[in-house]
């Protein structure tokens, strides 16, 4: 075990599984003799040189076309793309083209790609190096979207996402790329997919959480324990596929349900999540679902905490829950 | 006449003679092949027995002479006009039809229009819709191959409508900045659907594009299956020996219409159809081999009935093949299904099975 923060613990995970499989390689905008705007791949250039850490023109359709015809080559092409706020001139190649190629092709031609991409808010970066919009990539067949919010969990999960035989989108919560630290494996540890993570265990509300809102949950369920409410947090880790077994599971032991995340409510992950749980544990539910979330504005920057769910939403959205029956 | 999918696909490589005389009637003979067939599909369609097509005709030299200049280890990123590359890249006429029938056989099974088809086994990507998506892919590719150090090259087909999108920008910039080995190979048939060429660029030709990433353009008479084959067999030896990527532009003309649900009347002229047409290349081949003493009508007469019997023949048996099961609509999604799969196809499953009981 060692402790490191998230992006070290990204760093380290790529840096390990590089030197495991010859076929790995990055390509990405500032990845290479920058190590990354944020320093995820920082040294990586220097270990496995300009052939496997590829610094690339500014074109993300480059850089997703090219990971794509590197995967079906034979290759594992892990792809940056430096904001995901920056990676819609690639929305084509991932939605018409990596999410679908194994389908169209009938089997003949899948795609291994992962793309890495920070996400969210939380470093007053404005409009466009805040946004949270994977339900754009939820909502489409073919592509798995994971959100790491420990650095133990992005090592294992990074792993998982590497070894997969299909594409991935693995975001990286960069608000808390350095803010938390954690002990983190030394080994190759997998997290498979579609296992949701019981944070903490509670019997009078579930918090859903994933990325920078797992630890807000956290802080919330907390609070909410001095006031005598138990509330059970559980980190989605995964969004595709989904755990639904855990989401249901839990709320059939705590009857009521608040859903978090950084995105806009309209059409968000959580009315998905809030759908399945409506689908399939309504008769546990003892109040109507609530969900915090960003607004369905445009991300601000002034008032960007004003924006953001912190705790105090979370804790006041519990509340209620609890207060309704 | 000979099934296309035995043919040999010639292993040429760098250094190669031009096309020989037996490479040159073989060449010929698949380019009749081509024709028959999407002269066919386009009345089975009207017949309602195929759904959508979109026919090559006019583009069968650049598409068999680009082809020849190919190894068989070569990866072709194709857009969806390509049968001429299908089959000489030796795919059996009656995969084709499989796939423009979506049956049991198909190789992508049932998933895509026809048209879109793909073939692992003679490293034939498979197609899609959008324009221009394949070009940055085989760039990809061509850089794996560079780090493997395989001697292949990757080439893209597209159309003078696709230098208009977005792909082909970032695909050539980085073709030019990688020095990989790709070939980017226009067959410019004027047409957009209804947009002509002058739509697409101000550009005299769109081979000069490829200046300005740093890398040769190339514009040939793609009715003219000679200047194609030197052209690619040039490009594929450069590329292999590490010169780096080439974009050829090939100059034909779209015969047909876009597809099966396109009428080119409304924007084209018959004139300048017709005066296309003076310059077919199967006429221009044909004459060719005739004025060599190579070739003669007889023998000519005999080959397109054979192609046209061929045709029918393979697309009545491929007619009869057994439907797609009803059951491979949830495969392929992901490696392995997710639960959620599983459960959607659980439920369709219990549909399917108390739509038997009822029937």
């Amino acid at each position: 075990m060692t402790e490191l923060n998230l992006v070290q613990a990204i760093n380290r995970t790529l840096r390990d599984a590089m030197r495991q499989d010859p076929n790995i390689l990055l390509l990405g905008e500032d990845i290479g003799v920058n190590g990354g705007v944020f320093r995820a791949t920082e040294g990586l250039f220097k270990e496995f040189g300009a052939d496997r850490v590829i610094d690339t023109p500014l074109s993300e359709t480059g850089i997703v076309g090219a990971a794509i015809g590197m995967a079906l080559y034979g290759l594992k092409p892990v792809a940056e793309i430096q904001f995901l706020d920056f990676i819609y001139p690639a929305f084509d190649q991932i939605v018409s083209e990596l999410a679908k190629f194994r389908y169209r092709s009938g089997g003949q031609y899948p795609a291994h790609v992962v793309i890495r991409s920070p996400y969210g808010g939380g470093i007053k970066g404005g409009l466009y190096h805040s946004q949270s919009t994977e339900a754009y990539f939820c909502h489409t067949a073919g592509i798995k979207v994971v959100v790491p919010s420990t650095p133990a969990d992005a090592r294992g999960l990074l792993f998982s996402a590497i070894d997969d035989e299909d594409p991935v989108l693995f975001l990286e919560p960069k608000r808390i790329y350095r803010s938390l630290t954690g002990e983190v494996p030394d080994d190759t540890h997998r997290i498979p997919f579609g296992r949701a993570r019981v944070v903490r265990e509670g019997s009078d509300v579930t918090l859903f959480a994933y990325g920078a809102m797992a630890p807000l949950a956290a802080e919330a369920a907390e609070t909410l324990s001095r006031d005598g409410v138990s509330a059970e947090v559980i980190d989605l880790r995964s969004l595709v596929p989904l755990d639904e077994a855990t989401c249901i599971a839990s709320v059939e032991k705590t009857g009521r349900a608040v859903i978090v995340h950084e995105a806009a409510r309209f059409c968000g992950f959580g009315a998905e999540l809030a759908a399945v749980l409506a689908e399939k544990a309504l008769y546990s539910l003892k109040a109507p679902i609530v969900r915090v979330t960003g607004f369905d504005t445009p991300f601000p920057y002034a008032l960007e905490n004003l924006y953001l769910p912190n705790a105090d939403r979370i804790v006041h959205a519990a509340r209620n829950a609890v207060r309704a029956s | 006449m000979v099934e296309p999918g035995t043919l040999p696909v010639l292993p040429t490589v760098s250094g190669a003679p031009a096309l020989g005389e037996a490479a040159l009637r073989d060449a010929y003979q698949l380019m009749v092949m081509a024709r028959a067939t999407d002269e066919r599909c386009l009345m089975l369609q009207r017949q309602g027995r195929i759904g959508f097509y979109a026919p090559l005709m006019g583009q069968e030299a650049a598409q068999v002479g680009a082809s020849r200049a190919l190894a068989p280890e070569d990866w072709v990123f194709p857009a969806y006009r390509e049968l001429a590359v299908a089959l000489a890249r030796g795919v059996p006429l009656k995969a084709i039809f499989d796939q423009l029938l979506g049956n049991a056989d198909d190789a992508i099974k049932g998933r895509q229009m026809p048209n879109h088809f793909g073939f692992r086994t003679v490293n034939f990507v498979v197609a899609s819709s959008p324009i221009g998506t394949q070009i940055t892919q085989a760039v990809g590719a061509a850089m794996a191959a560079q780090r493997r150090k395989d001697p292949i090259v990757t080439i893209a087909f597209f159309g003078d409508g696709a230098t208009s999108s977005n792909d082909f920008h970032a695909g050539l910039n980085f073709a030019g900045v990688f020095q990989c080995p790709s070939i980017f190979f226009c067959q410019n048939n004027q047409w957009a659907i209804s947009m002509p060429r002058k739509r697409q660029t101000r550009s005299a030709t769109l081979a000069e594009k490829a200046a300005a990433y740093g890398i040769p353009g190339v514009l040939v008479d793609g009715n003219d299956i000679h200047a194609v084959y030197d052209a690619v067999r040039e490009a594929r030896a450069r590329a292999v020996a590490g010169g780096g990527p080439t974009m050829i532009e090939a100059e034909v003309y779209r015969f047909g219409p876009h597809s099966t649900s396109d009428d080119p009347k409304r924007y084209q002229t018959d004139q300048e159809l017709l005066a296309a047409k003076e310059r077919d290349p199967i006429g221009r081949l044909k004459a060719e081999l005739i004025a060599a003493g190579r070739w003669h009508e007889d023998a000519d007469r005999k080959l397109w009935e054979d192609a046209r019997a061929l045709v029918s023949r393979t697309f009545e048996a491929a007619e009869k093949g057994k439907p797609l099961d009803p059951r491979s609509l949830f495969d392929d999604v992901f490696a392995e299904m997710t639960p959620r799969l599983a459960e959607e196809r659980a439920g369709y499953d219990a549909r399917l099975r108390e739509g038997a009981t009822k029937s």
